[in-house]
């Protein structure tokens, strides 16, 4: 298989020794290019890390294209990129920080139960899939209750994975089952015989 | 409007560099489309080619949707949506779409031949690839800016693009707006005898990967 390298001939080799120098809007537009690229590259970074964290908003408005796009919007492009991507790295940290007042303090249940009773840690508090929780509950019931025997419960939660439902029967699917039931019904007594 | 193209090898069908209208390539010179011509006809698909849509599915998980954005391909063409003002969590890079859809729908399921060949290719390689009917064609296909009452295709009801949208076009007009489905009239239909394949390289997409996608494609589209 060849290589499909024809193209770069096309672009004329600068001398050595010899600088190339952009001037005007266009090496403006190419560097907010380079900008955004790389923004972007952060963001991804940024979006892969924080799963499986939800609720974050990614998204940066489109400017009608696809078009060339001049030179106040690209600035304005790279302004809301780097916006989002101040925005949601605020707001990782501050859920970060969260989370980890959280570990610890399924630490201090785990520690000391009755000194938290009935509180309860999602896994969702602490950053991590799934449906488990931490939660300080009584041995046995009222009788654990009344004894102060506290432990701590680590549940799994999660219902058991489903597929996705059915289509609903159509109004024709739904005529066609009744009548067949009713005939299945009819066919049933009769072979019962008349009532007694 | 510079013109460029060169006929490669791929296997028995030539791919060529279409062209890329100036203004375009001033502002992105990395910015290529390259097409591949052949005799074929839409259909089902064979066993083998669900069978490679069977084990795409499986090696696809959805941990690789996730990290998808910072692999270089994928990134290419999201940096490139910004570029060119889309937003690529709302319009989907098509990479991202077939990932996003797999998640869904649980797997890579078998449409037909041709929309089988694009999918094969587009996640094996990260590049998207598009298909018109050839004899739709006319000339060369490239890339510009569209101008002013233009329709998108060449049936009587085609819609207008709006000025100033970068589209794929053949002599006659736009077929396609950038990184969207042919134009209506200009798709592969059941008719169809002759295709030719388009994909578009933007800056940072190896050319081993675009020659890869077209290869794939026209493999799948002659394996029936």
């Amino acid at each position: 298989m060849e290589v499909l390298e024809h193209q770069e001939r096309a672009l004329p080799q600068a001398r050595p020794g010899t600088r190339v120098v952009e001037t005007g809007e266009r090496a403006a537009r190419r560097s907010l290019r380079e900008q955004i690229a790389r923004i972007e590259r952060e963001l991804g970074h940024t979006f892969a890390g924080a799963y499986p964290r939800s609720g974050l908003e990614w998204g940066v408005p489109a400017m009608a294209g696809p078009r060339v796009l001049g030179l106040g919007e690209l600035e304005r492009l790279r302004d809301d990129l780097a916006a989002r991507l101040r925005g949601v790295r605020g707001d990782l940290a501050r859920r970060t920080e969260r989370e980890e007042e959280c570990r610890r303090l399924i630490e201090r249940m785990m520690l000391d139960p009755a000194a938290y009773r009935h509180v309860r840690v999602s896994r969702e508090d602490i950053g991590e899939r799934g449906c488990g929780h931490w939660h300080v509950r009584p041995r046995l019931g009222l009788v654990g209750m009344m004894m102060g025997w506290w432990r701590v419960k680590l549940s799994s939660g999660c219902p058991l994975a489903r597929g996705l439902s059915p289509p609903p029967p159509s109004e024709w699917e739904d005529e066609a089952v009744s009548a067949r039931r009713c005939r299945a019904r009819r066919g049933r007594l009769q072979r019962r015989g008349p009532l007694r | 409007m510079e013109g460029s193209s060169e006929a490669e090898g791929l296997s028995d069908v030539a791919t060529s560099a279409g062209w890329v209208d100036a203004d375009v390539r001033e502002e992105f010179p990395e910015l290529r489309l390259v097409t591949a011509t052949l005799d074929a006809r839409p259909g089902r698909s064979p066993d083998g080619v669900r069978q490679r849509l069977r084990g795409l599915s499986d090696r696809f998980r959805g941990s690789h949707a996730v990290t998808m954005r910072q692999d270089p391909i994928p990134w290419a063409y999201r940096v490139f949506y910004r570029h060119v003002g889309l937003d690529p969590d709302a319009d989907r890079t098509p990479v991202e779409a077939a990932a996003v859809e797999r998640l869904l729908r649980g797997g890579f399921k078998s449409r037909n031949v041709v929309d089988d060949a694009l999918l094969v290719a587009l996640v094996e390689t990260g590049v998207p690839v598009w298909a018109l009917d050839a004899d739709r064609v006319r000339g060369a296909l490239g890339i510009r800016v569209a101008g002013a009452d233009e329709r998108l295709g060449r049936d009587p009801g085609a819609m207008p693009v709006p000025p100033g949208r970068l589209v794929v076009a053949d002599e006659e007009g736009p077929v396609a707006v950038l990184f969207s489905g042919p134009a209506a009239g200009h798709g592969v239909t059941r008719d169809t005898r002759r295709m030719t394949l388009f994909t578009i390289q933007v800056a940072n997409v190896p050319a081993i990967h675009v020659e890869e996608a077209l290869h794939t494609c026209v493999e799948v589209l002659r394996s029936r």
